[in-house]
């Protein structure tokens, strides 16, 4: 199973805002349990999405920059990007159902 | 749709569903466990556990629960990662909806654990991770030097108060009674901590702010006086509420929403068990939980048998 690649400060502007199809970033850190819930269902996500949405993660503890810029004040924190601008924020671990759902109208 | 018939299907993967199920299969059963996110259940967000018997120097709950995840699935246990929705009879057969499609067994055992209990107060959802959490451990790394509140006077709720006193500038508890439920030690770290104060008698009735929390109004219990607290977050741990709002009108709960089983874990449906937290008068421990999970297995076997 593909893992999302994981993606500090310094590759955030080319990983993610220069990306040619929507990504997903899922900030976590290793301390928050609902973020290691959450992960089983994004590794699966990533694969089932592979090709039409990119699934990566930024550890907030390591990355604070990325975390600042977009106000992260929980996490998990679900961000969809499409041609560099933020179009979906989630907050708090969800079911594999609904961020299915939330993936697909991004994808609209 | 009715993707597979097994012998019988688990609902949770926390310690009761993980030690049916490790039961279960070493009994030959062809079994499947359905859980909706991370097996290991409440325990997981343990840093450490220390009562559970055999980890003389404690355990994360992280690693227990993967642990008895290994152990389970060594035997043959089957997992998918989907949400219960519903249980149906169809004759002898027992039909589990899930968010990934449907099964069929010829006995379940309901381990679904609970969830967080929220406030439902004006603000609360709006305000989900712009200063409202459920999560201290998770979140207080954002509130350096704010002014917090933490709701409740449990156990849960005085670790998370304690665990923001080292980020936060100032963290208020707020509780509904004039003392807490908390146990002894836990509370005399609190009343000794500085930067903890107490509000007691207090309710919360609404969170505000803009774009993020301002402020949460607040009032008396007895005298009905409002007054407002100024803080950049608010973290809610009143409790945990049985993840059993699916099971309504088909099995007997308590006032509570736990479900009522008798010493086999039987409930008033033949070949339907309950195990674990979920369950009426559950002493709500990692341990007490497996033990509900190995008695329901074993009397699933005598039931299939």
């Amino acid at each position: 199973m593909s893992e999302p690649l994981a993606v500090n400060d310094d590759e955030f502007d080319q990983i993610v805002l220069q990306s040619e199809i929507p990504v997903l970033v899922d900030f976590w850190a290793p301390w928050c349990q609902p973020c290691l819930m959450i992960a089983p269902i994004l590794d699966e996500l990533a694969e089932e999405f592979s090709g039409r949405m990119n699934i990566v993660r930024v550890d907030v503890d390591q990355n604070l920059k990325s975390a600042v810029k977009y106000s992260i004040m929980a996490i998990p924190s679900l961000l969809i990007f499409r041609n560099g601008k933020l179009i979906t924020n989630v907050v708090g671990a969800k079911r594999k159902q609904d961020l299915k759902q939330i993936i697909d109208d991004a994808l609209k | 749709m009715v993707d597979n018939n097994y012998e019988v299907i688990i609902i949770g993967g926390g310690p009761a569903g993980l030690t049916a199920g490790l039961y279960t299969s070493r009994a030959g059963l062809n079994s499947l466990l359905v859980e909706g996110g991370l097996v290991g259940g409440q325990i997981v967000s343990a840093e450490l556990v220390e009562n559970y018997p055999g980890f003389p120097d404690g355990i994360s709950g992280f690693e227990l629960g993967q642990l008895m995840y290994q152990q389970a699935i060594k035997y043959g246990l089957n997992t998918i990662i989907a949400e219960a929705t519903g249980i149906e009879l169809r004759e002898k057969q027992k039909e589990v909806k899930t968010t990934e499609g449907n099964f069929m067994a010829k006995a379940a055992i309901i381990a679904g654990g609970s969830e967080r209990r929220k406030l439902s107060i004006p603000g609360e959802e709006k305000f989900i991770g712009r200063g409202v959490s459920y999560c201290a451990t998770c979140d207080a790394t954002f509130f350096r030097e704010l002014s917090v509140a933490v709701v409740g006077g449990g156990d849960a709720a005085i670790t998370e108060a304690l665990h923001l006193a080292k980020f936060a500038s100032k963290v208020t508890v707020i509780h509904r009674r004039d003392q807490l439920r908390a146990g002894r030690i836990l509370q005399e770290k609190a009343l000794s901590e500085p930067k903890i104060q107490f509000l007691w008698n207090a309710i919360v009735d609404e969170i505000e702010g803009e774009d993020l929390v301002k402020r949460i109004k607040l009032r008396e219990v007895k005298t009905g006086e409002k007054s407002t607290l100024e803080v950049a977050g608010v973290f809610i741990s009143i409790g945990l509420k049985p993840n059993t709002d699916y099971l309504k009108g088909i099995l007997p709960l308590d006032t509570a929403g736990h479900i009522i089983t008798n010493d086999k874990m039987e409930t008033e449906i033949p070949g339907i068990f309950a195990a674990g937290d979920v369950r009426s008068n559950s002493a709500r421990q990692a341990i007490t939980a497996a033990g509900d999970g190995a008695t329901a297995a074993i009397y699933t076997e005598k039931f299939l048998s």
